[in-house]
């Protein structure tokens, strides 16, 4: 089995948002391994333990993103490729990202590809599938559970709360959902292991991609932070009091109910 | 410039979902004074076509196959991308529905076209239409725009309202026919796990509970007021982690991001990757021992005491409010 997992740096998730001169502040923010990606890796370790092969993680990004990518060789992934467009591009959106995953991965003979179903800071979840098209590949999104045999392959995913039981077939492109999996934490021995592991790094040029092959197709206009909400009113007086105050105030002053 | 628009209305179980209607007064707003065209794909979906021009399409188009009984990338797709060259819309609208996730970044790379995630408000007209996003799962927005070439937006259920329903209105109804072949995929079965059929992402109120709920019986009293409130139920990661309920009904930074009307979080803390997933929800109630709980700074109200206690006494309330409506 040839896999394949994209993963994200993106902050974590503890992080408040700070907006200055239009753009999100990173200094001094923790960054992670987007959290559905980990169920993405860590099914791709799984399903390499039982059936043989090799995982490679891939990220789009700058110098900072081979952490996560250590991280991710230290959870269990055999070898790591970081997609460096700090020097080339100015700006990515999904067709971009999507396209230059496309060129990296054509000639990969990929028999899967694993993603996370949304990034937590973009929050789109377009990249994956829109990769899956570009390669000519089927793709699963929001997936729960994953049984490889052969070629043939049955999956749950999670359609909005609801599961959907489906079969089809090697090759094909994933996107994790909670519930696939638990995580594992790096160990120690796979922390110092990580160091060693292959981690290459490639531009545009190496991908023969053109500047222009990859212009953006969504343009951000403005980033702002939503208006801070107003404590409220803590209710006071014998509970049924409150309760009783509290039905009164939702049918008559909110007018929810 | 006005703009034809191409919108998807959604089918689940025989009935339009409320976010088709939505989609439709989206359409309209890009559209700036050109034509709704709504589309309808499915085994059997014709029945369905007068509503969507009673809530403002201005004609429907419909494409019926046995083989779009389910939703398949595939099969939607071909379907979609039949009409698309047939119609050549310059916007097309989707619900951010799990169907609409999945199937509207296959399109626009078909179409090679940018499209704009997750929309919960749309600014200005044609040419400028501005899109409103929630970013870092609502702890920030960003408005954005299409460069160039077909404006393509999913909106996400509940925040754009849909024009009063008008029977009166009327529209041309036809049918493409296009023939669906090479399904990757094979529906084997759905399997409803969700509470009383009403989607979490769609609910206009929201009953979740955290850790304090203790147990998988504790989300018993939570459900009772969810179902008399026609709402559905919801849970912190805490609750998760801890089983007392399924991951689908996580809500935050990972699980979903909800806007109800009504929020009411029992024995939640509020810790900010859960506060990320509900707190722009329009009215939001706190039920929580602890008067220093986090939850309380973005509640509208606050009852500090025992959600075991508070909830079956506000299903009481509830109960009584109806009687006397």
């Amino acid at each position: 089995m040839n896999i394949f997992v994209l993963v994200k740096r993106t902050f974590d998730t503890e992080e408040k948002i700070v907006v200055s001169g239009g753009k999100i502040q990173e200094d001094g923010a923790e960054f992670i391994i987007n959290p559905y990606d980990e169920y993405a890796i860590e099914e791709a370790i799984q399903k390499r333990d039982a059936l043989g092969g090799k995982v490679t993680v891939v990220t789009i990004g700058g110098e900072d993103a081979e952490k996560q990518l250590r991280t991710a060789l230290a959870m269990g992934a055999d070898e790591a490729v970081l997609i460096n467009t700090e020097d080339d591009l100015d700006e990515l959106d999904q067709y971009s990202s999507a396209y230059i995953l496309a060129e990296y991965l054509k000639d990969k003979e990929a028999d899967l590809i694993l993603a996370g179903n949304v990034a937590i800071d973009g929050g789109s979840g377009q990249v994956g599938p829109r990769l899956a098209d570009l390669l000519g590949i089927n793709y699963v999104t929001t997936i729960t559970s994953l049984e490889i045999e052969g070629t043939n392959v049955k999956i749950v995913r999670d359609i909005e709360g609801d599961a959907e039981v489906l079969e089809t077939s090697l090759p094909l492109l994933v996107t994790a959902q909670q519930g696939l999996n638990e995580p594992r934490y790096p160990s120690l021995p796979g922390i110092m292991k990580a160091k060693k592991k292959p981690l290459a790094e490639l531009e545009l040029d190496d991908l023969d991609i053109d500047e222009d092959d990859v212009e953006v197709k969504v343009e951000t206009v403005e980033i702002y932070l939503p208006p801070q909400k107003a404590a409220g009113r803590v209710l006071e007086g014998d509970l049924s009091a409150q309760v009783k105050e509290l039905v009164n105030l939702l049918h008559n002053e909110a007018k929810v109910v | 410039m006005s703009k034809k628009v191409l919108v998807l209305g959604e089918v689940r179980e025989g009935s339009l979902r409320n976010v088709s209607f939505e989609a439709i007064a989206a359409g309209l707003q890009i559209a700036d004074g050109g034509e709704v065209v709504g589309l309808l794909v499915g085994d059997a979906v014709a029945d369905l076509t007068q509503e969507l021009i009673a809530y403002g399409a201005s004609r429907v188009i419909t494409v019926e196959h046995p083989h779009l009984k389910n939703y398949t990338s595939d099969g939607y797709s071909q379907a979609i991308l039949a009409v698309i060259e047939q119609e050549n819309p310059e916007a097309i609208v989707f619900g951010h529905t799990s169907l609409g996730k999945d199937l509207s970044p296959k399109i626009a790379s078909r179409l090679q076209s940018g499209l704009i995630s997750d929309v919960t408000e749309i600014q200005g007209a044609g040419d400028d239409t501005v899109f409103v996003r929630p970013i870092y799962s609502g702890k920030a927005f960003e408005k954005v725009k299409i460069k160039e070439g077909i404006i393509f937006a999913t909106i996400r259920p509940n925040n754009i309202p849909p024009l009063v329903k008008d029977d009166s209105r009327s529209g041309e109804v036809s049918s493409v026919s296009v023939d669906i072949t090479n399904l990757r995929t094979i529906i084997k079965e759905v399997v409803r796990k969700s509470t009383e059929g009403v989607d979490l992402s769609e609910a206009k109120v929201v009953v979740a509970g955290g850790r304090g709920v203790k147990s998988e019986e504790g989300f018993e009293p939570l459900k009772e007021l969810a179902n008399l409130l026609g709402g559905a139920v919801g849970a912190s990661r805490g609750a998760c982690d801890a089983e007392y309920c399924d991951y689908s009904l996580q809500i935050g930074q990972t699980g979903k991001v909800v806007t109800p009307d009504l929020y009411i979080a029992a024995g939640i803390s509020g810790a900010i990757q859960h506060l990320a997933g509900m707190s722009n929800s329009k009215v939001i109630v706190a039920i929580n021992k602890d008067p220093e709980a986090n939850i309380f700074k973005v509640a509208d109200y606050g009852i500090v005491g025992d959600l075991f206690e508070v909830v079956p006494m506000l299903i009481e309330e509830f109960k009584a409010l109806k009687v006397n409506a």
